[in-house]
C-alpha cells in the first residue's frame, strides 16, 4: 500500500514540475493522472494494490472538496452585492451544459455503435 | 464560557486536530442524513457539510485560515485523487478508444455552452464585468479555473467560489435533470457530469457507476484544457 501510495505522489509530483516547466494551463494532479494512466497502458494492468487505494481515495471523492466549500463562506459579502446575476447564471448554465454534453455525447456515440 | 473553558477552546482552536476532526464529523452527519433522506441528491453531504462548519466557525469567531490549518490535510488528499483517477480511466479504455471523436466533441460543445451561457446571463441580469470575467470559467477545474479569471481580470477568489458552488449545483441536479431529458447512456451521463461541474460532478459520477465515474473524470481533464483555450479566444471575439 505505502508503495502505490508513494507512486500516486510521485505521478503528481511529476506533474505540477511538468506544469512549472511547460507552463500548460492545467493543475499538477490533471497531468498526474495523465502520467499514471500511461503507466497503466504499459504495464497492460492494475495491481491489486493500486486498485484498493484508488478504490479508497476516490470512495469519498466528495469530502475532500469540503474544506474548499469553507473557503467560498470568505466570499460571502462578495457574492451577496449581485447575488442574483451571480446564482442565476451559475445554476442555468450548469443545467444547460449537463444536458448539451449529455445530449452531443449520447447521440454521436449511438451512432457510432450502430 | 467559564475561564477554564474559555482556556480549553482557544488552545484546541489553535491545534489542527479540531477543525480536522470537526470537518469529517460534519460531513459523516451530512451522508447519514443523505442516507436517511433515500439518498435524495438534493441532501447534498458536501453542501450540508460546509453550512454547519460555515455556521460553526461564524458562531465562534474562527477566521478560515485557522480553520484550514486542520482541514489542509483533507484538502491535500483532493492531488492524489485526480491522479487515482486515472485507475477507472484505464478499466474503461476500451469504451474510451471506442467512442474519442464523440468525447471530444461533446466536450468541446459543452465547454463553449457553459461559458457563453454563464458569461451571457450574468451580462443580461447586469453583473459587473469583473463579475462575468469571474463566472466565465466556472465549469473548470479550481485551479485552472482561477487562473484563467485572474489572467482575463476577473476576481480569482470569486471564481474559486462559483466553481465550488457550481460542482454542488451539478451534483445535486445532474442525475435527476440526465434521466428527465432521457440521458440513459452511463457514458454520456459522466461525461456531462464532468464537464459540467468537474471534481464534485465526478464525485457524484462515480457514485452512479463505474463508466460513469471514468467519463466524468476524464471530461473534468479535457474541459479544463478547453476552458483554458476557449475562454480567452471568446472573449477577445464578443468583449
Amino acid at each position: 500500500m505505502l508503495n502505490f501510495f508513494a507512486l500516486i505522489l510521485a505521478c503528481q509530483l511529476a506533474g505540477e514540475v511538468f506544469v512549472v516547466a511547460t507552463k500548460v494551463p492545467l493543475p499538477g494532479p490533471v497531468i498526474g493522472m495523465v502520467i499514471l494512466f500511461l503507466g497503466l497502458l504499459l504495464k497492460g494492468g492494475v495491481p491489486d494494490g493500486l486498485q484498493k487505494l484508488g478504490a479508497g481515495l476516490l470512495s469519498q471523492l466528495s469530502l475532500l472538496f469540503v474544506p474548499a466549500g469553507v473557503g467560498v463562506m470568505l466570499h460571502a459579502e462578495l457574492v451577496g452585492t449581485e447575488l442574483l446575476p451571480i446564482a442565476v447564471s451559475l445554476v442555468v448554465s450548469t443545467l444547460v451544459t449537463l444536458v448539451v454534453t449529455g445530449w452531443v455525447m449520447q447521440r454521436l456515440s449511438t451512432r457510432a455503435g450502430q | 464560557m467559564t475561564g477554564e473553558l474559555q482556556t480549553i477552546w482557544v488552545y484546541l482552536a489553535a491545534s489542527p486536530l479540531l477543525s480536522l476532526t470537526l470537518t469529517l464529523l460534519a460531513y459523516i452527519a451530512g451522508q447519514w442524513l443523505h442516507e436517511k433522506s433515500g439518498q435524495n441528491p438534493l441532501v447534498n453531504p458536501v453542501l450540508l457539510a460546509v453550512l454547519a462548519l460555515v455556521a460553526l466557525l461564524t458562531v465562534t469567531d474562527t477566521d478560515y485560515a485557522s480553520y484550514f490549518q486542520g482541514a489542509q490535510f483533507v484538502h491535500f488528499l483532493l492531488g492524489p485523487a485526480t491522479v487515482a483517477l486515472a485507475i477507472p480511466l484505464y478499466r474503461q479504455v476500451h469504451r474510451v478508444k471506442d467512442s474519442a471523436i464523440a468525447i471530444i466533441v461533446a466536450v468541446i460543445c459543452g465547454s463553449l455552452t457553459a461559458v457563453t451561457t454563464a458569461v451571457a446571463i450574468a451580462w443580461a441580469l447586469g453583473a459587473s464585468e469583473q463579475t462575468i470575467l469571474s463566472m466565465a470559467p466556472k465549469s473548470a477545474t479550481t485551479p485552472v479555473a482561477m487562473g484563467i479569471a485572474e489572467q482575463l481580470g476577473g476576481l480569482p477568489s470569486l471564481t474559486a467560489a462559483a466553481v465550488i458552488l457550481t460542482g454542488i449545483v451539478g451534483a445535486m441536479a445532474g442525475s435527476s435533470l440526465l434521466t428527465l431529458v432521457q440521458i440513459r447512456d452511463s457514458r454520456a451521463r459522466g461525461l456531462a457530469m464532468g464537464v459540467a461541474s468537474h471534481g464534485i460532478g465526478t464525485a457524484r459520477a462515480l457514485q452512479m457507476n463505474e463508466v460513469a465515474g471514468a467519463f466524468s473524470g476524464l471530461a473534468m481533464g479535457l474541459n479544463a484544457l478547453a476552458t483554458a483555450v476557449l475562454v480567452p479566444v471568446l472573449l477577445r471575439l464578443f468583449w
